[in-house]
């Protein structure tokens, strides 16, 4: 069901398992439970970070179907996407998989585009069992947008660092765990930001746009969650989108605003503004929110993941960056887990 | 005394890069450029040797001074040889720092993986 920009899964889909793995860095995080998998070499004996990327988004998915009852044949589609050009570690990793795949491309927003995508097509009896994910890289993304890592390139405090891990969900019509209930499709919001090291600060209003449209859509305030979760805000764009969302009246409060980009790594890891990346959002949620969503410590939550949709090339020729942000309310199952 | 110019006037031209940075939010490649093309420059209109005489590596060491070796390079080949020394005078003063770039750049490729 359709409300607004809002669907309603009426058919509640599950997150029946989830695997997360992580690089080195992600090792020494406030959250190195919340991996799956944690490599001590950011090579992972490949011969790119790309590959590296690939086998990243490959373990995530194995360790999904692993972590659930069900076998990689019964998975019908995998829904992936990434930072790179034309997203060519999900397509590689895409063809290890050997599953029909669909290709996504929304920036750091493409964990919980994805993972709306699967819900939407599992909530109107279009599969049985989705496997929806996403992974990055910290020196890809390095080479990818910024400058090579042996340049050594200073960055504002506004910069973020990328993760370098994949996270993955495999989701279910049936079966035990948290249900994903409603999605938000983001709109394109462009303040005119065209500093590519403070994504945080260009991302804030597309989060708040996103939040705006999905309470009302559901016609609740905020206080409807326990918490409301962002995918890499950052120290900068978290701050300045509580200001915009209190002056909204919508009953947010700090406490129950949280960013990934600020859950992940420690005070003393030197990530400037904090965690960024595709996932940023698909490790935190993953790992993290979903095992206190089954150890009851929450019951309902809205996960908003923001993209910064530039290119190199977009930035080089001067011209804004197009932010976006896609919300998946999930919910913990009714059996408790 | 000269040590404590060489001092001031390094320290100036990494400000003026911070500020280009900061301020002007320019990528480093282009601060880069900037600073390469304003060596050549002074030394063109015949600033930058009397930098280096006041303020030795402070004026050498930093990026501008590849731009001023260029134009004095150019220079002197010109003053021998005409027009055409500008072509073949550019990379003489510099030469040794583009071969050791080159070189090492090599000597670095082999034992390391150069793919960040």
């Amino acid at each position: 069901m359709l409300q607004g920009r809002t669907w309603i899964f009426d058919n509640q889909p599950v997150i029946i398992s989830t695997g997360t793995v992580g690089g080195p860095f992600e090792a020494e995080s406030r959250i190195p439970e919340a991996f799956d998998i944690l490599h001590d070499d950011i090579w992972m004996n490949q011969s790119s970070f790309e590959k590296a990327q690939q086998i990243m988004m490959e373990e995530a998915s194995q360790m999904a179907i692993k972590n659930s009852l069900i076998q990689k044949e019964d998975v019908q589609f995998f829904i992936s996407g990434d930072l790179i050009n034309q997203i060519t570690p999900s397509n590689f990793a895409a063809k290890t998989m050997d599953i029909p795949y669909l290709g996504l491309f929304s920036a750091c927003a493409t964990s919980m585009e994805s993972l709306a995508l699967a819900a939407f097509f599992l909530n109107s009896n279009g599969a049985d069992y989705i496997l929806s994910g996403t992974a990055s890289h910290n020196a890809a993304a390095e080479k990818q947008f910024r400058y090579p890592t042996e340049y050594g390139g200073q960055k504002p405090p506004t910069a973020q660092w990328t993760v370098t891990g994949a996270g993955c969900a495999l989701v279910a019509k049936n079966g035990i765990g948290p249900k994903v209930t409603s999605a938000t499709m983001g709109k394109i919001v462009d303040m005119g930001v065209t500093d590519p090291f403070n994504m945080g600060g260009a991302m804030a209003p597309a989060a708040v746009d996103t939040i705006e449209a999905h309470l009302r859509d559901l016609n609740v305030d905020a206080s409807h969650y326990d918490l409301i979760i962002t995918g890499d805000l950052g120290q900068v764009g978290q701050e300045a989108s509580l200001d915009m969302l209190q002056k909204k009246n919508i009953g947010i409060t700090e406490a129950m605003y949280e960013d990934c980009g600020l859950t992940i790594y420690r005070k003393d890891q030197p990530v400037f503004s904090g965690a960024s990346g595709t996932a940023s959002s698909a490790v935190g949620v993953y790992g993290h929110y979903l095992q206190l969503l089954k150890e009851k410590q929450l019951t309902r939550i809205l996960v908003v993941a923001t993209g910064s949709l530039h290119s190199p090339l977009s930035v080089q020729q001067k011209d804004t960056i197009p932010c976006i942000a896609h919300a998946v309310a999930i919910e913990a199952g009714c059996d408790g887990s | 005394m000269i040590f404590f110019w060489a001092f001031v006037v390094g320290g100036l031209f990494c400000v003026i890069g911070q500020i280009l940075f900061d301020v002007f939010k320019l990528n480093p490649g282009v601060a880069l450029t900037i600073f390469v093309v304003s060596g050549a420059v002074l030394e063109g209109i015949g600033l930058y040797r009397p930098l280096i005489n006041f303020a030795g590596a402070g004026a050498t060491v930093p990026i501008t001074n590849f731009g001023n070796q260029l134009v004095e390079g150019a220079m002197q080949e010109a003053e021998q040889h005409g027009l055409i020394g500008v072509v073949t005078g550019i990379f003489e003063v510099t030469s040794a720092g583009i071969s050791a770039a080159i070189i090492f750049g090599l000597i670095g490729a082999f034992l390391f993986k150069p793919k960040g």
